[in-house]
């Protein structure tokens, strides 16, 4: 690829969407104000008088209904993207994610796979209190039979979602609402970027950051400030949270002898919990110390700023966290 | 008894008892199989409900998309899946139409386009609201079929496919086998508008209600239907008014109703009445009747032979068909 090209996460998933719709006539994007609104975060701005209101459908608040409509119409030969707003709302489609999408193949003893792309909205940062913020990637993360990734990166912000509708069953892709705005260089031709397997984002060499999403930056920042210190922190960019990818997170695990997981997600029944179980469980006799989490503090996201910052797994968490495992600061 | 329709022959009158039979004889072995153990989890029979089945199927087309209900053998054989197949699904059978992963609430099958077999009261509904989308952007005069109980009109799901339905003028036949009770809540007992057909108003779609205990008055209303929704006229509501004799499932001891209440329309049942009006008409002998009796046992008993010596599936394959097998 010739010069990188600056843009924001917002703008490297509408073209993902603009390419989709450019390259294959069965894609369609569909969900609450996708078309004339142009997205309750602006995504898909533009898309519907680029290419009409047949395939930019505006749909009712019927989370249900057209979750489900978009199963059915992946069953019927096409390959829809539907947009729900926040990962909140998307509790009320939840029925026909984990009971139909998630099922239809193995029901059918693989007869009706389901080619979905569902894109929805995650995490806090905007101020936007507790039922616009949370972190519920752990609930699909869960259900076999579903793909879950959580692209961070520009690059995946683009790539990821080709990737996904290349795949013949139901992805939900997470899109964190405070990495919108970030700026970053496209870098990564679309066709390289692959749907599964996570990524060294930083390499170091005395503790390993596992994270995904926003959190990714989080850890970015913890790394700078623990290098001041004199700490390497290598950071994997989970990417894909179902399947999870054993092998590149205990390689580094095995090589820092330490780890700390970093989730947006409430501790309890984490993701991070999932992880840390599969290090303790696959490298124990490599550690050094025992792992660490820094999850959202058990709250239901609260509105003020200071108290949401609080609530969330900030850089100065992480810092302390590691500095814990590796002994400085004793 | 001269409400037959004009017309009708010998030919085309014991096609339809012969299809109503079927599903009646499959049924009864299926709850003495139950009884034996040979078919388990839930097992929900539709006795009562066979001229909907038949009916409908008369009208449909094989491109057309059918999604139904955990109480769909009776649709899945009238649609055209082989009874062996189904059989050995409820066996659990890798050989089962849904390769034993479904059993008899998940019946799927794709030759015929029958998309389950869906156990979550009106999970369906969003399902054929999709369907019915892909057929109209890929431009076909292809229309999805659901089946749906009154019981799931209770549920937000109805209500949403509806209306996307309607908004969007989508080709979608809501087919509501009202047999007035959702397990064991009787309809009055759910729903404060009894008259499920006139909910249809206030999504602006097309509706009738039909005795469903008729199958040419099932299959008429249908053909009418499918006619104007293939012809892009939009999304319309059936409601076939009918009765299930037996128990919601194996476990039910039928608290909630009364045996005279089942046992009147037992006499108004389907196959007892197209098999009077048909002698009546001498179209049929009682000759006949236990001709198309004994086929259906015959079919019967060779799907059971079928099922029975199924294989089952080995356990190294439990992991198979949670993703795609194209998936890498």
């Amino acid at each position: 690829m010739s010069e990188p090209v600056r843009i924001t996460y917002r703008e490297a998933v509408k073209q993902a969407i603009r390419e989709a719709l450019q390259g294959d006539p069965r894609v369609f994007l569909m969900g609450e104000d996708v078309g004339r609104y142009g997205g309750c975060f602006a995504v898909s701005k533009g898309l519907l008088a680029e290419f009409g209101e047949q395939r930019i459908r505006d749909t009712p608040l019927s989370e249900s209904a057209f979750v489900g409509a978009g199963i059915g119409a992946a069953l019927g030969g096409l390959r829809p993207i539907v947009e729900v707003m926040t990962v909140n709302f998307s509790l009320l489609a939840l029925d026909q994610i984990v009971n139909n999408a998630a099922t239809l193949c193995h029901m059918s003893g693989g007869q009706f796979p389901v080619p979905l792309v569902i894109r929805m909205a995650t995490g806090a940062g905007r101020q936007l209190a507790a039922q616009h913020s949370h972190s519920l990637e752990a609930w699909y993360a869960h259900v076999p039979g579903l793909r879950v990734v959580e692209p961070a990166t520009i690059d995946d912000a683009r790539g990821m979602l080709r990737a996904a509708l290349a795949c013949p069953d139901p992805v939900i892709v997470f899109e964190p609402i405070s990495l919108y705005n970030m700026e970053g260089d496209l870098t990564a031709a679309a066709s390289e970027v692959k749907l599964a397997g996570a990524r060294v984002h930083r390499t170091g060499k005395d503790v390993t950051l596992v994270s995904y999403g926003a959190s990714l930056w989080r850890c970015t920042a913890a790394a700078d400030e623990l290098a001041t210190a004199g700490i390497e922190a290598e950071i994997i960019d989970l990417r894909s949270l179902r399947p999870l990818d054993d092998a590149t997170i205990l390689e580094s695990v095995r090589r820092t002898r330490r780890a700390v997981v970093v989730d947006e997600g409430w501790r309890s029944g984490s993701l991070a919990a999932e992880i840390v179980t599969r290090i303790v469980e696959q490298a124990f006799y490599d550690l050094d110390a025992p792992v660490a989490r820094v999850c959202t503090e058990e709250v239901p996201i609260p509105y003020p700023k200071h108290l949401e910052d609080a609530a969330l797994p900030a850089a100065p968490r992480i810092v302390t966290a590691v500095k814990g495992l590796v002994g400085h600061g004793q | 008894m001269s409400d037959l329709p004009a017309g009708l022959t010998r030919e085309r009158g014991l096609d339809l008892l012969r299809g109503m039979l079927r599903i009646r004889q499959f049924e009864e072995h299926c709850a003495e199989l139950y009884g034996a153990g040979h078919i388990r989890g839930f097992l929900h029979l539709c006795d009562g409900e066979e001229a909907i089945a038949v009916g409908v199927m008369q009208a449909l087309g094989p491109d057309d998309a059918v999604v139904s209900t955990y109480r769909e053998h009776g649709h899945a054989l009238a649609r055209g899946i082989a009874m062996g197949p189904l059989m050995a699904e409820l066996y659990g059978k890798r050989s089962g139409c849904s390769g034993g992963r479904g059993g008899s609430m998940h019946v799927f099958d794709a030759a015929t386009r029958f998309y389950g077999g869906n156990a979550i009261v009106g999970g369906g509904l969003p399902l054929a609201v999709g369907l019915a989308l892909a057929e109209q952007l890929r431009g076909t005069r292809n229309l999805a079929a659901c089946f749906f109980g009154e019981g799931a009109v209770a549920e937000g799901e109805f209500h949403e496919s509806m209306n996307l339905a309607a908004l969007w003028n989508l080709p979608v036949l809501f087919l509501c086998e009202n047999n007035l009770y959702a397990m064991g809540t009787a309809l009055t007992r759910s729903e404060s508008q009894t008259d499920i057909q006139a909910k249809a108003a206030g999504y602006k779609v097309r509706a009738a209600a039909v005795d469903g205990m008729d199958v040419f008055a099932v299959e008429s209303a249908v053909r009418d239907a499918v006619e104007i929704t293939r012809g892009g006229g939009g999304p319309a509501l059936l409601e076939l008014r009918t009765y299930r004799f037996r128990a919601h499932s194996m476990f039910d001891a039928q608290l909630y109703r009364d045996k005279a209440e089942v046992e009147a329309w037992r006499e108004r049942g389907p196959i007892i009445r197209l098999t009077t009006r048909l002698k009546a008409a001498g179209l049929m002998t009682e000759d006949d009747f236990q001709r198309l009796l004994r086929e259906a046992d015959a079919e019967v008993q060779a799907a059971v032979e079928f099922a029975t010596a199924a294989e089952w599936e080995p356990v190294a394959e439990l992991a198979r068909h949670v993703c795609a097998e194209a998936a890498s």
